[in-house]
């Protein structure tokens, strides 16, 4: 298997409801990545490209063959995935076995969506379609309301008295906001407290708006290549060193091992086996924080903490930078946004720029390894491993 | 191979007061929400069982912002219940205000009927769907 690089990355602001079309929105993000890996649409050798909703959005389905049309790279294979909000982290991690084979030296991959744009009625219907349709959704299943469930199942399972797992959730969210004001691509870019966090609308008991990441328009792209081509590109190359993914059943089918998601724990272990190193060497994460308990139930599940005791970590201050293990310094999804089908890509580009020293304010100083960590709907997991190449 | 119990089929037991799982044969667990393969060692030689229709709540939410088209069904309280026979299935707990569900809903003992949730335009028609009561 041959070594892959991520040479360049694009990425839209993320935003409330945008009058660009889902094809416009990816093309400047591709367009942005091919300028900054110094290469020309007629370079690309393939399109992977992640989007869930457009069919719905804007009644768009095939739109990465109208894509790659759009940015001038004629006639290659496109592709979409759909592994709901983790759609463009699996298009990312194909991308990457396609290189990694010798099959193609240049791909481009990435997502779109336009999520705000639905309003939050067709939204909140369409997002419960990443559940199972037929013994599911028919009881009224939200996605908030599966990591309500979640939460009040993590506080019974580690015995934490509701209210305390509630402000350290909050203090999740508090985190991000911080972050987000720093991240010119960030939706929101506004501080917020715990009372403000506490005294939201209850969206589903016990998630506050605040505790759920935003509705979002926008997308992110990167390119892969080999390294041999990394190396004429580039004397700061990114590599990916560890790629995971998992599927999971249905809420229900998971039952006694909730609220810890196994695909999310066989897709880390994958990632670091094949990258040859252990939690304990991560820099700097990128992880799946939808609503606030989803960010301590991934953190625990990616090794970083111990199982009951990631909302203490935020507490102490651990996740921010300077702490133990800096985590979404992005904004993550709850402050920078979460257009779904882009979230995997966004997460890649912010860990790239991580590893270059490019995040200005919210550069985590010598961050040699970065993680990214994706969740689709109740179990699609993709983890990413990225270190310096230089 | 054929599908052992479909959907259609559980929904419709679900509706004269059954409900079905799946005893595998190979392990003795049972299965529920049907499935081709048993959920704990995938085997294949199951037989359709009727299940007790007793359990515990293991988790819940009151939901406020409901989908579209179902704006109307909130608040509504979603459960997920560990039958006696192992397994969990989701449906909706209907015997208390949703205003007044807390943490102490948790570990409470169930029985389960059912409601037929009429579908929308990304539905295929009528789904009978398991409810919660108190034992
Ligand atoms: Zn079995």
């Amino acid at each position: 298997m041959r070594k892959v690089a991520v040479v360049g990355t694009g990425h839209t602001p993320f935003t409330f409801a945008t009058e660009k079309t889902s094809i416009e929105l990816f093309s400047e993000a591709a367009m942005d990545a091919m300028n900054e890996a110094n290469l020309k649409p007629k370079d690309i050798q393939a399109l992977y490209l992640g989007n869930c909703l457009g069919d719905f959005s804007e009644g768009q389905a095939m739109l990465q063959s109208y894509a790659a049309n759009d940015i001038g790279a004629f006639h290659i294979p496109a592709t979409r995935f759909e592994g709901a909000c983790a759609s463009s982290a699996l298009a990312i991690r194909d991308a990457f076995i396609w290189v990694a084979s010798g099959y193609y030296d240049v791909v481009l991959a990435g997502g779109v969506e336009r999520a705000a744009s639905m309003g939050t009625p067709l939204a909140t219907r369409t997002f419960s379609m990443f559940t199972d349709s037929h013994y599911e959704y028919p009881a009224g299943l939200t996605f908030p309301a599966i990591f309500a469930m979640l939460a009040h199942l993590y506080a019974k399972r580690y015995g934490i008295a509701l209210e305390k797992l509630k402000e350290q959730m909050a203090l999740v969210s508090v985190q991000s906001h911080y972050y987000g004001m720093s991240n010119p691509k960030a939706q929101f870019r506004k501080e917020i407290t715990v009372e403000d966090v506490l005294n939201g609308f209850m969206v589903s008991s016990p998630l506050q708006l605040l505790d759920c990441c935003p509705f979002s328009d926008g997308a992110a792209a990167v390119v892969l290549v080999s390294e041999e081509k990394a190396k004429q590109i580039t004397d700061k190359p990114v590599y990916i060193t560890g790629i995971g993914q998992a599927s999971s059943g249905k809420l229900s089918a998971q039952k006694d091992y909730l609220p810890r998601i196994r695909a999310r724990e066989e897709s880390a272990r994958e990632a670091y086996d094949m990258a040859g190193i252990g939690p304990s060497d991560i820099d700097v994460c990128e992880l799946h924080d939808c609503f606030s308990i989803a960010s301590l139930i991934a953190a625990e599940s990616l090794g970083l903490f111990e199982y009951g005791k990631a909302g203490a970590a935020w507490e102490k201050g651990e996740t921010k930078i300077g702490g133990r293990i800096p985590i979404n310094v992005s904004g993550g999804l709850k402050a920078k946004g979460h257009p779904i089908g882009a979230t995997g890509a966004s997460q890649v580009t912010e860990i790239y720029h991580q590893l270059r020293g490019e995040c200005g304010e919210r550069q985590v100083e010598g961050a040699k390894s970065g993680l990214t960590d994706t969740l689709g709907g109740d179990g699609v997991l993709c983890t990413l491993i990225m270190q310096r190449g230089w | 191979m054929e599908y052992k119990l479909t959907f259609k089929d559980y929904a419709n037991a679900l509706t004269k007061g059954k409900l079905l799982g799946l005893k595998c044969k190979g392990c003795g667990n049972i299965t529920t929400p049907p499935k081709m393969t048993c959920q704990e060692c995938g085997g294949t030689d199951l037989d359709i069982v009727e299940l007790s229709k007793r359990g515990k709540i293991v988790t819940f939410t009151v939901v406020n912002v409901a989908p579209e088209g179902r704006q109307n069904e909130a608040p509504y309280i979603i459960a997920l219940v560990k039958l006696d026979e192992g397994p969990w299935i989701m449906g909706n707990l209907i015997d208390i205000d949703p205003a007044r569900a807390s943490m102490d809903l948790i570990d409470k003992e169930v029985t389960i009927g059912f409601r037929v949730f009429p579908g929308d335009q990304f539905s295929p028609g009528d789904q009978a769907r398991p409810v919660f009561s108190f034992a």
